[in-house]
């Protein structure tokens, strides 16, 4: 998973004096440089934020869009204006626009993707980085209980899970925490496990400081980075599987939409209606391909070692990764 | 100071024919904060039977300028003058394949870490067969048998029984002892030797730097060895190249120069060996620091931190001259050194 | 070796026991069946007869039991639908099921090396970069969207293909594209990044010092090492391909174990399900372990620690 910048091999390993210090957390403005550096990141943060601001703000704007029922106008075609602005990606059986629809279903699939993440995340990270530092049999605990949940394919786990308590979006939120929660504990644990064994996790012992201390103080902010990254793809994850869900019939159900929802409402009418399924993929396409694009530049600019090709005008990049092979 | 190694008679043919022969050598390196000149107009010359030092602190373009001999610069390094004649072949401007021909049977190189070099998931057998595989086209069979050999060259015990372990299983000494060997494996006319002993301990040390002594008799090797350490030079060099801020600023054989050397660096070099020492008294050391890559002066690239400073050393740069029989200083005033 | 592999068995014994027990719980909050099977107007003693018949008369403790007795005989009971065996209904089915991923695993594993160390091979270029933007898509895809989008192309606009079925071998290009097209994504980055990580290491340096070529810098050096992650990644997939092989089936109806427990839970035939569940469960303990034998085989570090 690579923007355009993430190709250079190796970074120059000799000394350079006099290099600008690369230990420093940036401020929030050098975080800004480095994503419009980036063309492609920036892009992708710009689609993913619109996306965010349609979830927020879209429904309140388009009113009853989505809901009007007009049957004179049903299944009408995208890409032309005769039948209203609002129309201008079609409409679906009963009349309602798809644009209106989709803005609407936006909302819907991102108030169960983004709650799913960061619950998992938080449980996660945090039974992570405790497993990880203490070690011995809170570590094994842990681990057996991640591999118990990650051993059960999660659309099944799901499936069963929302077939027996009815598919709420707090219900489907929940479920798709508890099988996101051991991607997250993994990985915390093994970056945890792995700096508690470093020399300054002792050196702070030996002035007194208790492992929650040092966790939150020292494990916490160098593990960040890596949680974050994982958190924008799991995102992905989340979002795809939400609308897997939906579609199966088991997730989202009428008269709220999804994305995903969507999909399968335009399955049967594949032969004359095609846009009804074909628009709220390419929503999630986009969505998640941002994310995606996001999460990698992300872990580049998050990485101290890595940050300086984000530093760098990209015409001026290509000059530090011809490689120029001799042998 | 250490006892300083007699002059071998090998190192006292004169400079026609030398296996290896560098001329202006220089590499820029692209940086975000512009290009940097990393090595600039190396020139030395290693000959057969002969350890050639080329000794300089931490960043002052050594290693560099042997990865740029072997090909294996990073990316962002590029060899922009210069040429090195390597049996009839200027290596730095030969294609891919003659250069990829020539690594291993002409050229070959020793680098400091064993353990990272050593691919951790083959068998030490296999790697150690396989420049014989590359170059000869031997069998696996025969070329496990040269390697069995080598091991035994090398001072491997058990070799049989050792092919089939892997480098983690080995010791660092062990380890460094494989590197030599898959080095002298096609009997190469010059070995490079990147801080070989850098990372091994005192004792093991001695004896790797022995085994490289004996086995450049045997294949009558031109030796280049990388190293910071003065008495490592002092001890197993016959000739030594200074080098400070990607520039020679001296030569000569090493009883020569460190018994009378002709730059300032060199001169502060030695006196901050703290031998003779008294109790109380202060310890010498050179004032200052490098200069930045980035800025380097016009003039000499020593004046800012050279007792013997003067108009002429901030305007022109000083070429390195011949002051004596086979020694060469690149400084405006080399007779007076010895008076700092 | 051996002891390796007995090592992780009796580690994973314990997380399928509960996996079954999960199962059971599972499967009997679903409802009650008995108001799926019989009819409205049924009577007492008829709807008595149904429980006796199934066991659903006794204490769940004593089902509970029973249960654990019938899995150690791979005997789950008869399916409440058909009257047939429960375990030979899942294994008719799961054999469909294996070819599917098998084969995709086979396609997205040589596609993502290949595509991978050629990217890495050339890192920057307009070719990695372009490749790096498609399997990124490639990995962000919905693959229900795109079987059906596929569906829609090939089948009906284009009628080159066949909408479902299993008979012929056109019939499976649609399913085991769509199953395919995440893990080639996902996994085409990992390789990629690996092989570039590999390719920068300080062995193919000294690889490249002794004069070995371009091929077998990658194919023997670097190749070896970027497996590890791979493998990992491969292996993740390798689980969520069962979720995925639900959806192709459902759309293409493919007979499937899928399909078959999408079916047995929405009919709440328990005995189907258990069984179905069973062997889904021990195949992804049978891959786990399988997997971490490869990383033994590939690395010798995992099998013997260092000694001096």
């Amino acid at each position: 998973m690579s923007t355009q910048i993430d190709m250079v091999p190796v970074k120059p390993t000799t000394a350079i004096v006099g290099e600008p210090d690369a230990g420093r957390r940036p401020g929030r403005s050098v975080w800004f440089r480095m994503l419009v550096n980036d063309r492609v990141a920036a892009a992708a943060a710009a689609v993913l934020g619109l996306v965010f601001l349609t979830a927020i703000f879209g429904p309140m704007l388009v009113g009853d869009m989505a809901t009007h029922i007009d049957l004179d106008n049903s299944n009408q075609a995208p890409f032309t204006l005769a039948h209203g602005w609002a129309n201008v990606l079609g409409t679906d059986p009963l009349g309602r626009s798809m644009l209106g629809r989709l803005i609407v279903a936006c909302r819907t699939t991102l108030s169960v993707a983004v709650p799913a993440v960061v619950i998992s995340a938080v449980v996660g990270s945090v039974i992570g980085m405790w497993a990880g530092f203490y070690r011995g049999w809170r570590e094994t605990v842990a681990m057996r209980v991640a591999d118990v949940i990650m051993s059960f394919p999660s659309l099944l786990l799901a499936v069963v899970v929302l077939y027996v308590f009815s598919p709420s979006a707090a219900n489907i939120v929940a479920v798709l925490a508890i099988t996101r929660i051991p991607v997250y504990l993994r990985t915390a644990r093994a970056e945890s496990a792995e700096l508690s064994s470093r020399v300054f996790v002792d050196a702070a012992r030996t002035f007194g400081a208790s492992g929650r201390s040092i966790i939150t103080r020292h494990v916490l902010p160098i593990v960040l980075p890596t949680l974050l990254t994982v958190a924008t793809l799991d995102f992905c994850y989340v979002m795809l599987a939400e609308s897997s869900l939906s579609f199966l019939g088991i997730g989202i159900q009428p008269p709220d939409v999804s994305w995903g929802l969507m999909v399968s409402q335009g399955r049967t009418y594949l032969h004359t209606a095609w846009w009804l399924s074909f628009f709220p993929g390419v929503a999630i396409v986009i969505t998640t391909v941002s994310a995606t694009i996001l999460a990698a530049w992300a872990r580049i600019a998050g990485d101290p070692a890595q940050r300086w090709r984000l530093t760098v005008p990209q015409k001026r990049l290509s000059r530090f990764t011809k490689t120029g092979k001799a042998l | 100071m250490t006892a300083v190694a007699e002059l071998p008679p090998a190192a006292q043919h004169s400079d026609a024919d030398p296996a290896l022969r560098v001329e202006g050598l220089t590499v820029d390196i692209r940086t975000i904060s512009g290009t940097v000149r990393a090595v600039d107009k190396v020139s030395f010359a290693a000959h057969r039977g002969e350890t050639l030092a080329l000794l300089g602190e931490s960043g002052c373009g050594k290693s560099m300028t042997a990865t740029a001999l072997v090909g294996l610069l990073e990316p962002v390094a590029e060899v922009v003058e210069g040429t090195a004649r390597l049996a009839d072949v200027d290596i730095l401007a030969a294609d891919r394949k003659t250069r990829r021909k020539l690594a291993g049977p002409e050229l070959a190189i020793v680098f400091q870490d064993a353990l990272t070099a050593l691919n951790p998931l083959y068998t030490v057998g296999t790697q150690l067969a396989e420049p014989f595989r590359i170059h000869h086209g031997m069998k696996a069979k025969e070329a496990k048998r040269k390697a069995v050999e080598l091991m035994e060259r090398v001072g491997i015990p058990q070799p049989q029984d050792r092919m089939k372990s892997y480098p983690h299983q080995f010791s660092g000494g062990m380890r460094q002892r494989l590197l030599i060997a898959m080095a002298v494996a096609l009997n190469p006319r010059v070995l490079i030797a990147d801080e070989p002993t850098t990372a091994l301990d005192v004792t093991v040390q001695a004896q790797i730097m022995a085994l490289l002594k004996s086995l450049r008799t045997e294949f009558d090797m031109a030796v280049v060895l990388i190293t910071h350490d003065l008495a490592l030079v002092a001890e197993e060099a016959d000739r030594v190249a200074v080098m400070y801020a990607g520039t020679i600023v001296e030569t000569g054989t090493v009883a020569e120069v460190f018994d009378d050397p002709k730059h300032p660096y060199t001169k502060g070099l030695l006196d901050s060996v703290p031998v003779n020492a008294v109790r109380g008294a202060e310890l010498k050391s050179i004032g200052g620091s490098p200069p930045d890559l980035h800025s380097i002066p016009d003039g000499c690239v020593y004046q800012a931190r050279c007792p013997l400073a003067r108009e002429i050393c901030r305007t022109t740069r000083p070429a390195l001259q011949t002051v004596g029989a086979r020694r060469k200083s690149a400084c405006h005033f080399p007779e007076e050194v010895k008076s700092v | 070796m051996f002891p390796f592999v007995r090592r992780r068995m009796y580690t994973s014994a314990l997380p399928l026991v509960i996996v079954l027990l999960g199962v059971f719980l599972l499967a009997r909050l679903t409802g009650d069946p008995t108001n799926l099977y019989l009819p409205e107007s049924a009577t007492e003693a008829q709807r008595a007869a149904f429980a006796e018949k199934n066991g659903f008369d006794q204490p769940i403790l004593t089902q509970l039991i029973d249960y654990f007795k019938g899995v150690l005989h791979f005997d789950f009971g008869t399916s409440l639908r058909t009257g047939e065996s429960a375990s030979d209904m899942a294994l008719r089915a799961f054999p469909a099921t294996l070819q599917l991923a098998v084969t995709t695993m086979i396609l997205a594993i040589v596609g993502a090396v290949i595509i991978g160390c050629w990217a890495a091979y050339r890192p920057n270029s307009l070719a990695d970069r372009f490749s790096s933007l498609l399997s990124m898509t490639a990995a962000s895809i919905p693959d229900f969207w795109f079987a059906i989008t596929g569906v829609w192309l090939f089948a009906v606009l284009l009628g080159v293909l066949p909408t479902s079925g299993t008979d012929g071998a056109l019939s499976w290009i649609l399913p085991i594209a769509t199953l395919m097209i995440r893990p080639l994504g996902v996994l085409t980055q990992v390789v990629r990044g690996a092989m570039v990580s590999a390719l920068s290491a300080p062995y193919v340096r000294l690889a490249r010092s002794k004069g070995a070529s371009d091929f077998r810098v990658v194919s023997h050096h670097a190749l070896r090492n970027a497996a590890a992650p791979a493998l990992t990644v491969a292996g993740d997939l390798a689980v969520g391909l069962i979720n995925g092989a639900v959806v192709v089936e459902a759309i293409f109806g493919w007979p499937g174990i899928g399909k078959l427990m999408i079916d047995a839970i929405l009919q709440r035939d328990f005995a189907v399900l258990q069984a179905a569940v069973l062997l889904t469960a021990v195949s992804i303990f049978v891959l786990n372990i399988a997997i971490d034998a490869c990383y033994a085989l590939l690395d010798a570090r995992v099998r013997e620690p260092a000694k001096v």
